[in-house]
């Protein structure tokens, strides 16, 4: 689903990320981890070709990104389910709106019932209408996954979508995401958190990546 | 083109909502196109005034001269001849021709009655002559009528008519220079305001792109926003120049070329075709723009 292959990138300083070869299956679940600054939500820029390496190769639903014309990667991103860490809203639409942007720019129509039932799920539907200036950092973050998922996609990328949650919260984002790996989503989800890493892999058969010093490492056996 | 037509009947709500609605460049956009408009609207109506006169002054350029030789009856004959084929050999006139009695009856019929005895009087000979297109040298024609048929006068009302009609000819064309001018102006200024609005909204097409809107989607929403206002601008600046037109005053009053400024008949249609043209040069002056800006961007 998603390859790296060699991979190397640099924001035109020293090599952030070095050598880096890796496959992510279909249904899988990863979490990645490693200090701040070391690079992942870079690594995840790179599974949604937002950047291209600057060496090696990353192969996406088998096309190398390298060779994909713009409108090829916006057809991918919508396979692509993604939780920004800065969550990337449109601050002069409501949340409802932002939320189902990504059925709107492919010309996608979604009933209000169901917009409602998303809200309802991810705890927003009283702020249907809001915008985002108006929200806090926590449920930023839960429209933010409401988005990631309103499209369907086969992949979902989450960085740091549980920052500003509490631990309750938390763990319903985390069963929210390990339901769409049950049914068949591959996902990666970028996080410090030991313990929800802990309380996942009691439901689910989640891996854990490693970023350290310019390198991916399948963290040990079991963690 | 489709792609225009397509935009101004049914448009497309959502991709209009997208891009936050922007003050400066949307009023810029507007006034622009509604001065460029008002402007427009005056040089066509000067290009048209020029243009119909100078096809007047062509029209009675066309018209012939005439030669008059006033003789003593026995000499008359030989100048009319001498005449004559003066002109059979000068260059730039096409034919010459003496009047008949008859003619000449007729021309005189309406001061002297039907029974003028015209041998009888001492009335003068008229020789017609067409000119050719390119003209002939009156200048050079005058002396030598006057070496050959000193009794022949050259009646020459082309002279200060040709200066006119070229005048009026180049007019035409300054006016309707402006009008292309202004039209490439207003396609710069826009593609200036819609770079400002790309670049103020720099946030916005970052945050379309990563939720997977196509190019075309996200230049849609700019084009349509751009191409409505300057058919709007445009409209109320050729709504008010039209008004300025047919408020001035009416022809006759003063006669000549200020007067005939306005449009006529089918004429006041051109006007309203500027702001369609205006929508167009916004449609595609920001379609080109927009295109250009996404692809710089990752
Ligand atoms: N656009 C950029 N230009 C230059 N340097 C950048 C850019 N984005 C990130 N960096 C640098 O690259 C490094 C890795 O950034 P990245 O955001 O991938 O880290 P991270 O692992 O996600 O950190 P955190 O856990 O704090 O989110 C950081 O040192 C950062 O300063
Ligand atoms: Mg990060």
């Amino acid at each position: 689903m998603i390859a790296f292959e060699n991979v190397a990138y640099n924001y035109g300083g020293g090599e952030l990320l070095s050598d880096m070869s890796l496959r992510l299956a279909p249904g899988s679940f990863h979490f990645l981890t490693g200090p701040s600054g070391s690079g992942k939500s870079t690594f995840l820029k790179l599974c949604y070709a937002e950047l291209k390496p600057t060496a090696g190769h990353v192969t996406l639903f088998d096309r190398e990104v390298r060779t994909l014309a713009r409108d090829d990667v916006a057809q991918m991103r919508r396979r692509i389910g993604v939780v920004h860490q800065d969550c990337q809203f449109l601050d002069h639409l409501p949340l409802a709106a932002n939320v189902t942007l990504p059925l709107t720019v492919s010309d996608r129509e979604v009933s209000p019932e169901d917009v409602g039932d998303l809200l309802g799920w991810v705890g927003l539907r009283h702020l249907a209408d809001a915008l985002p200036p108006q929200l806090s950092g926590g449920e930023r973050q839960r429209a933010a996954v409401a988005r990631a998922v309103i499209i369907g996609p086969d992949v979902i990328l989450a960085d740091e979508p549980t920052g500003n949650l509490d631990w309750e919260l938390s763990l319903r984002l985390l069963k929210l995401l390990v339901e769409l790996n049950r049914m068949g989503k591959t996902i990666v989800v970028a996080t410090h958190d030991m313990n929800l890493i802990r309380q996942t892999k009691s439901q689910v058969a989640a891996r854990v990546l490693r970023i350290q010093n310019r390198r991916i490492q399948l963290a040990g056996a079991d963690l | 083109m489709t792609r225009f037509f397509t935009l101004l009947l049914h448009g497309d709500r959502h991709a209009d909502r997208v891009v936050p609605p922007t003050g400066h460049t949307a009023w810029l956009t507007s006034f622009t196109a509604g001065a460029m408009t008002f402007l427009a609207v005056f040089a066509l109506a000067l290009s048209l005034a020029s243009g119909r006169m100078a096809d007047r002054w062509s029209d009675a350029l066309a018209r012939t001269a005439t030669v008059r030789i006033s003789a003593p009856a026995d000499q008359l004959d030989f100048q009319t001849r001498a005449v004559l084929d003066v002109l059979a050999t000068t260059p730039g006139v096409e034919s010459a021709r003496a009047m008949t009695d008859e003619e000449q009856r007729k021309l005189l019929e309406p001061w002297f009655g039907p029974d003028l005895p015209v041998d009888a009087l001492p009335i003068p000979r008229l020789v017609e002559l067409t000119e050719a297109s390119d003209g002939y040298d009156s200048e050079g024609l005058r002396q030598r009528l006057a070496a050959e048929a000193p009794g022949a006068v050259l009646d020459d009302h082309t002279r200060w008519r040709r200066p006119l009609a070229t005048a009026a000819g180049r007019l035409r064309l300054l006016g309707l220079a402006s009008i292309l001018l202004i039209g490439v102006t207003m396609a710069a200024m826009i593609t200036l305001a819609a770079n400002a609005s790309l670049a103020a909204n720099a946030q916005v097409i970052q945050v379309l792109r990563l939720v997977g809107a196509r190019d075309t989607y996200i230049v849609r929403a700019f084009v349509r926003r751009f191409t409505f206002r300057a058919l709007a601008g445009s409209a109320a600046g050729a709504l008010a120049a039209m008004i300025g037109v047919a408020l001035l005053p009416s022809a006759d009053a003063a006669g000549g070329f200020l007067t005939g400024l306005g449009f006529t008949g089918w004429g006041w249609l051109l006007p309203l075709a500027l702001p369609l043209l205006a929508a167009l040069v916004a449609f595609f002056a920001t379609r080109t723009a927009a295109f250009q800006k996404l692809k710089e961007l990752p």
